[in-house]
């Protein structure tokens, strides 16, 4: 019999994923398969144009894959249509993008508080302060999004992915567009809240420092998936 | 050369990313806008002149009591017009077992009639075609009710002076009688080559002489400019506006309209170039900074820009142009099919015209984005820590206003039409913006209430409220122009139709007897027809005016002479109507008053009457004397009863009259008619349907134009929501995609865009009914002379109306982008 705890959080079974250039096939994702478990973290690593955002696509159902499958929770997100993966999405992801992607126009509170008034949180606002507290920004909570800097940015955005109560972390490449220091204070503040969090975190970079403080990595050489410890 | 060549290379690669597709969208709806209404206008308009001209047989006719120079003719034909002579006069005519009766002699000659096309039939009811010729030598065509009252039919022959005639056919429409209401006798047509042989053309026979003249305006103008040098008395000339003065109003009005129509897509043509420049530059910051940092100064910077935005807006020109060239066509075809109007072809010019007119909005309201984008400097782009782009300062947009004002006199030569457009929209504009701007922060007030629901719309809507702002204004003033012009064609369609109401009446009966008045009205009853009036109607010859005896010979005036040699028809009633207008004084109204006259302000005119003077009449030998207490305005057009002069009931109750009326019988109905005409054979029905009928079918042409253009005025506003809802589709697309990332399903998706789309387009519809109903009320009294009155639907409509249309166009223009997956258009955002 299999405890409910053994069942790995992410499965990726076969997942492959081409485009087609001048009516040929051409492969971005090999064929692949792979599990990660409950409170793990999880690098993501490869050269540029290896295929890690591509993957990191798939498995938060952004993308569909033109093979193999993506379990997410036990539940199969590749079987799902777009709606059914948002819905997956908004209760089980939270995500933080190099680019950081938050709405311009809102504020950072609302920003916050978006993807908990799309779940119809009814104490969104006291959330999204809770964790605006936690990142250091309550005092900016009502400046827009536009008029932040890159760091202020990214913590708006770390706090947004945590908002949820995610069992899955998604980064892609979180200190990409920020400077060294910025940066480490960065992901001193992703870990911190994940460890308390119990969260599972998969991040992409090429940032060989970050990898390492990961307990396990996924190397991906053009499209290819290979594991190390 | 080389920055040329650059232009050109970054216009290309811009167009594979698919970014100058807008404004060269704008420009082609801006250009095909001006072109098509423009060119169908330009074609509508010739052709509405000349179906009017049909009503005259001709474009100019010189009317002459003397047989007129024949030179005349030749000299026209030279200039290149086409021309043919007649003679009209009055003769009796007999028929079967000598039953005379009078009609009026048409004599023509091959060519005629110069517009519009004669019908003929064989029998009546019975199949009518369009008559190839004119009659041919030895035979008539007979209107309908002369063959009638003479007893023959097509084949037997008439007795006209000296010649025996074949009625060759039955004549049902003439476009040269549409001029004149009151033809007592009927007519009879025949070939000119005839008349010698009838012996009743002599020396001092009554006949009027006739020259019809056709061709293009400018020939025409000129050759009409030349006849009138070279009148001599007895002469003049008729043109349409002459002969039909409502005909002429309804030209004008529709003239107007299809002048306001083309200056209206000319304001929302500027709109649509100024967003989507504005659009545009706003997302080449990065480029200009990127050029900054390799070292382009802001001239190479600027060059650069105008060249991309004049290549794209030469080539959205040309392509508008062929795209009006095809829709104008398109609309021409339906009219073809739908008016059976013949339209000109289409010149080059407003296609010309309409590209000029392009570029020119073009660079007008380009400027002001370039303007400010000089005072942007590399780093604020590349830091991105300042608002996008922010627009320009309101005084850059002068010297676009500039050039629209310049195009608009252009297009209209009205300058006062341009001038109380333009007040009224600067000063309405002001009023919107500042409206829309508390508005957008109402919403989002409300929208807080729901934020887990459709109140994230309301937010948004305040969220990017500069942007709101400027859609809702540039919707409001697309809505308005519509409002606008439905609300004129509303009224012009409705006052034509008031021109000649349902049941206008089709038949007058004069020669009633005071005895037979009695049963003749048993005899309408029966018949349902109760409302029918009679009016009492009395001959009488002007005697004096002011004691001072009438003397002919005062009046140089030669058909105020015969007026006053023949015996007036006068009337008298216990009041006027109740809608009867007066051109000075007031009439009475039951009671007892004194004894007056009310006269009709034309004849008034030509007598010099005015109130106060004192006409004597003599009236069956007696004499009747009154002053003038008033003079009204008579619609002769309107199909009632009018008399010249019409006196209290006391002073003419007791002289000798016969009566009068008139009323409208439906075709189906004719069989009243000839039990009316058997039961009382001494009565004379007068049979006006025909005559009816030509107006009717002119209101509805012209109407159609209306309603066309109104059309395509309706098309070009929708292009231009739509140009303004895909200048922000990129923003919302790269929103959509994260929310869909944050978890977001597509219904609430669809919920929130819906509530923003419908949101401006209610605010917009809102603020453009108040707006039309105020420009409405303002312009379309001064222009249109339409008294303002609330209407409802206006409000109803313009508000609801745009949430829908609006909401629609959004959310279609979002649909493709709804379908993504969201990584898709995350990436390109990111690219």
């Amino acid at each position: 019999m299999t405890d409910i705890a053994d069942i790995p959080i992410l499965r990726v079974v076969n997942l492959a994923r081409h485009v087609w250039v001048n009516d040929a096939p051409l492969t971005i994702l090999h064929p692949g398969s792979f599990d990660i478990r409950k409170g793990e973290s999880v690098a993501i690593v490869g050269a540029s144009g290896s295929g890690k955002s591509t993957l990191l696509g798939l498995l938060a159902g952004l993308d569909t894959p033109d093979a193999g499958e993506v379990w997410l929770s036990g539940t199969e997100l590749t079987a799902m249509d777009e709606d059914g993966r948002a819905i997956l999405r908004g209760e089980k992801i939270g995500f933080v993008f190099q680019s950081f992607q938050l709405l311009p126009l809102m504020t950072a509170l609302e920003n916050v508080m978006l993807p908990l008034e799309l779940r119809l949180f009814p104490d969104a606002r006291q959330r999204a302060q809770y964790w605006l507290e936690r990142v250091g920004l309550a005092d900016r909570r009502h400046y827009r999004a536009r008029v932040l800097s890159g760091g202020e940015q990214q913590r708006v955005a770390i706090a947004r992915a945590f908002a949820t109560n995610p069992d899955l972390l998604l980064a892609d490449e979180p200190t990409g567009n920020l400077d060294a220091e910025t940066g480490a204070r960065l992901i001193e503040l992703l870990f911190e809240l994940n460890r308390e969090n119990g969260t599972t975190l998969v991040l992409v970079t090429h940032d060989a420092e970050l990898a390492t403080r990961c307990s396990r990595r996924l190397l991906l050489q053009a499209g290819r998936l290979e594991l190390s410890a | 050369m080389n920055r040329l060549n650059l232009a050109w290379r970054m216009a290309l690669s811009e167009w594979n990313a698919g970014e100058l597709r807008v404004l060269l969208l704008a420009v082609l709806i801006a250009v095909s806008g001006f072109a098509s209404v423009g060119g169908f206008t330009m074609r509508m308009h010739t052709a509405l002149r000349q179906e009017s001209h049909r009503l005259l047989g001709a474009d100019l006719v010189l009317v002459s009591d003397h047989a007129p120079d024949r030179n005349r003719i030749g000299q026209a034909r030279k200039q290149g017009l086409r021309a043919v002579e007649i003679e009209q006069f009055s003769s009796m005519v007999s028929g079967v077992g000598n039953n005379f009766r009078l009609a009026q002699i048409k004599a023509v000659e091959d060519g005629y009639p110069l517009r519009g096309r004669l019908r003929i039939a064989d029998a009546v009811p019975g199949a009518e075609r369009i008559a190839a010729g004119i009659p041919p030598p030895g035979s008539v065509w007979l209107e309908p009710r002369l063959a009638q009252s003479l007893g023959v039919h097509v084949g037997s022959v008439i007795e006209l002076g000296y010649s025996k005639l074949k009625v060759g056919a039955l004549l049902t429409h003439d476009p040269d009688l549409g001029g004149e209401v009151f033809n007592l006798a009927p007519w009879l047509i025949m070939n000119r080559s005839d008349i010698p042989a009838t012996k009743l053309i002599m020396p001092g026979s009554r006949v009027s002489y006739r020259l019809l003249f056709a061709g293009s305006s400018s020939r025409i103008q000129a050759f009409r400019s030349m006849l009138i040098k070279h009148l001599s008395p007895g002469q003049k000339l008729l043109t349409v506006a002459d002969a039909r003065p409502e005909v002429k109003d309804m030209l004008a009005k529709a003239e107007k309209y299809l002048g306001l129509a083309v200056l209206l897509s000319a304001v929302l043509a500027a709109i649509a170039i100024a967003i989507s420049v504005r659009h545009f530059v706003g997302r080449h910051l990065d480029a200009y900074a990127v050029l900054r940092c390799f070292g382009a100064t802001r001239r190479t910077i600027l060059s650069l820009f105008m060249l991309q935005i004049t290549a794209i807006g030469g080539l959205g020109a040309i392509l508008g142009m062929a795209f009006g060239y095809a829709g104008q066509s398109v609309l021409s075809g339906l009219v073809d099919t739908l008016m059976h109007l013949i339209l000109p072809p289409v010149s080059v010019l407003p296609f010309l015209q309409a590209g000029l007119a392009g570029m020119i909005l073009l660079t007008g309201f380009s400027f002001p984005a370039l303007f400010a984008l000089r005072n942007i400097s590399a780093l604020r782009i590349l830091r991105r820590d300042s608002p996008a782009f922010n627009g320009a300062s309101v005084l850059t947009y002068l010297p676009g206003l500039f050039t629209l004002e310049a195009l608009m006199l252009w297009q209209a030569h009205d300058a006062r039409l341009v001038l109380w457009i333009t007040a009224g929209l600067v000063g309405f504009m002001a009023l919107t913006v500042l409206t829309a701007w508390g508005l957008v922060h109402l919403a989002g007030s409300l929208g807080e209430y729901y934020r887990q629901g459709w109140g994230q719309g309301l937010l948004n809507l305040r969220r990017r409220r500069k942007s709101s702002v400027i859609q809702i204004s540039a919707f409001t003033l697309a809505i308005l122009s519509l409002l606008f012009l439905s609300l004129v064609r509303n009224e012009l369609l409705g006052d034509w139709r008031d021109t000649l109401p349902i049941n206008t009446p089709n038949r007058f009966v004069i020669n009633i007897q005071p005895g037979q008045l009695a049963t003749l009205r048993l005899f309408f009853q029966r018949h349902e027809m109760a409302a029918v009036r009679f009016f009492p109607m009395i001959r009488g010859r002007l005697t004096a005016i002011n004691g001072r005896k009438v003397n002919t010979e005062e009046y140089a005036d030669k058909q105020t002479r015969r007026l006053l040699d023949r015996e007036f028809n006068l009337s008298y009633a216990d009041s006027l109507p109740p809608d009867t207008v007066y051109a000075a004084g007031k009439g009475w109204n039951g009671g007892h008053p004194p004894d007056q006259f009310s006269v009709e302000q034309g004849i008034a005119d030509r007598l010099h009457v005015k109130p106060g003077d004192r006409l004597s009449f003599d009236v069956g030998g007696s004499s009747v004397s009154a002053p003038v207490t008033s003079l009204r305005k008579v619609k002769w057009d309107s199909f009632k009863v009018n008399f010249f002069v019409v006196a209290n009931s006391a002073l003419l109750k007791n002289m000798p009259a016969s009566y009068v009326t008139s009323f409208y019988l439906p075709p189906s109905r004719i069989e009243v008619l000839n039990e009316l005409i058997k039961a009382y054979p001494n009565l004379t029905v007068i049979d006006v349907s025909a005559i009816l009928h030509t107006l009717e079918s002119e209101l509805n042409q012209a109407a159609q134009a209306v309603e066309f253009v109104f059309l395509f005025s309706l098309a070009s506003a929708l292009s231009v929501l739509y140009a303004t809802i895909v200048a922000t589709r990129d923003e919302r697309a790269r929103e959509t995609a994260l929310w869909r990332v944050l978890g977001a399903r597509r219904r609430q998706l669809w919920l929130v865009q819906t509530v923003e789309f419908a949101a401006i387009g209610l605010l917009a519809g809102l603020l453009a009914a108040a707006g039309a109903s105020v420009i409405g009320w303002s312009v379309g009294y001064r222009l249109f002379g339409i008294p303002y009155h609330f209407d409802m639907h206006l409000w109803l409509i313009g508000t609801f109306g745009s949430g829908l249309i609006i909401a629609l166009i959004g959310l279609a223009s979002l649909w493709p982008l709804n379908r993504l997956p969201p990584i898709t258009v995350l990436r390109a955002a990111i690219e």
